[in-house]
């Protein structure tokens, strides 16, 4: 089909649109439209439960399960560099509270960390990890991500932190 | 078995038996769970104390209306009150545990700030089986006429199987997936099916008159 470059009907459409634009940034001279999509994280519910200050740096947890993400900053959404991240949840090793489960690592330049630990197992009924940011910097934000599968080998947290 | 069942034809002396497999296969099937291994000692009591204590609620309909051949009448009743113990004290065991276990995740659920879905069902049936207790034990003191006092025993019930189930089936754990699907549903329908018979089968033929007791 040889598709007109432009018709009546995508003028409307764009017409549309450019109208929904222009309120949306006149609500948006409040709200910077970056801060939508960078909002800060929320801590989950029961995301600090277990939890020990200070965990270690560590290379890794074990093998054979990645816990991987990307920390960014609030508003801007810039990659955020040495932040700490500390990791903890039930695993082949034991519970939360086993020591061996716990520890932290720091985000590269490009905002990512990476842990590779033991293989995550259900714990009070769903297999999931713990994850914090709390080093005052900015706000502190306790993760509690539930894998879709007990037999993933991988699971994702994304932090976007605020300026405390 | 400390009571054995009297003689009786054929078929229904595979209830036993039957009774026996659909509660203890779920156990065993869940003593082969990897997951143990990387567990404490009470966590493991806390999770087989569930996984009883769900068995236990496929007995103790059988037993409130006398299905079991040879175990029926006040012998029936004597064990009905005997698991009912055993329900209370797996209760306790079972959050006993997960207490020991994880304390802050076991109050959330208590609390019901929980973020897993199923615990506000467990904390749910949990309470209905503390009232449940409370109406055995204070039932002279209650003095509610024995109809009223059935009525409401019948619904605590009907609540802690239902939300049992729901609990059992939302959890992640050391169950089998198929046994664990297949003891809920016998739960619900021996549930289902006793009290059916209990409040509306058995009165209905009482009353219609000249038929059989």
């Amino acid at each position: 089909m040889n598709a007109p470059f432009y018709n009546r009907r995508s003028f409307l459409v764009s017409a549309g649109f450019g109208g929904a634009a222009l309120i949306a940034g006149g609500a948006g001279l409040l709200a910077p439209a970056q801060a939508q999509t960078f909002a800060p994280t929320t801590s989950m519910r029961g995301g600090s439960n277990n939890y020990r200050p200070g965990a270690p740096l560590v290379e890794s947890l074990g093998s054979g399960f990645v816990m991987a993400g990307m920390v960014r900053q609030a508003g801007t959404g810039a990659p955020l560099e040495g932040m700490r991240i500390q990791i903890w949840a039930a695993t082949t090793l034991g519970g939360e509270r086993e020591p061996r489960n716990h520890g932290s690592v720091l985000t590269a330049a490009d905002g990512s960390y990476r842990l590779e630990m033991e293989q995550i197992v259900p714990n009070f009924g769903q297999p999931h990890a713990h994850l914090a940011y709390d080093d005052g910097a900015f706000q502190t934000v306790f993760l509690r991500p539930v894998m879709p599968s007990a037999s993933d080998t991988s699971l994702r947290a994304d932090f976007v932190l605020a300026r405390s | 078995m400390t009571e054995r069942p009297a003689r009786a034809p054929g078929l229904t002396l595979l209830f036993w038996p039957g009774l026996g497999l659909a509660v203890l296969l779920p156990v065993f099937i869940a003593a082969t769970s990897p997951y143990l291994a990387g567990r404490g000692v009470p966590y493991v009591i806390s999770g087989f104390a569930g996984i009883f204590c769900l068995g236990f609620l496929l007995i103790q309909p059988v037993l409130a209306a006398g299905y079991l051949p040879g175990l029926d009448g006040a012998a029936a009743r004597k064990w009905h009150h005997r698991v009912g113990s055993a329900i209370i004290a797996g209760v306790g065991l079972h959050v006993g545990g997960l207490y020991l276990t994880s304390a802050p995740d076991t109050l959330d659920a208590l609390l019901l700030v929980s973020p897993t879905p199923f615990s506000v069902y467990g904390v749910l049936a949990m309470w209905a089986v503390i009232l449940t207790a409370g109406l055995v034990a204070f039932r002279r003191k209650l003095g509610l006429r024995f109809a009223v006092w059935r009525l409401i025993h019948n619904g605590l019930a009907a609540i802690v199987v239902v939300a049992t189930v729901v609990h059992a089936l939302q959890i992640d754990g050391t169950m089998g997936t198929g046994s664990k699907w297949a003891l809920c549903i016998a739960v619900l329908v021996m549930t289902a099916v006793s009290l059916l018979d209990l409040r509306v089968i058995r009165p209905l033929r009482l009353r219609r008159p000249g038929a059989p007791g």
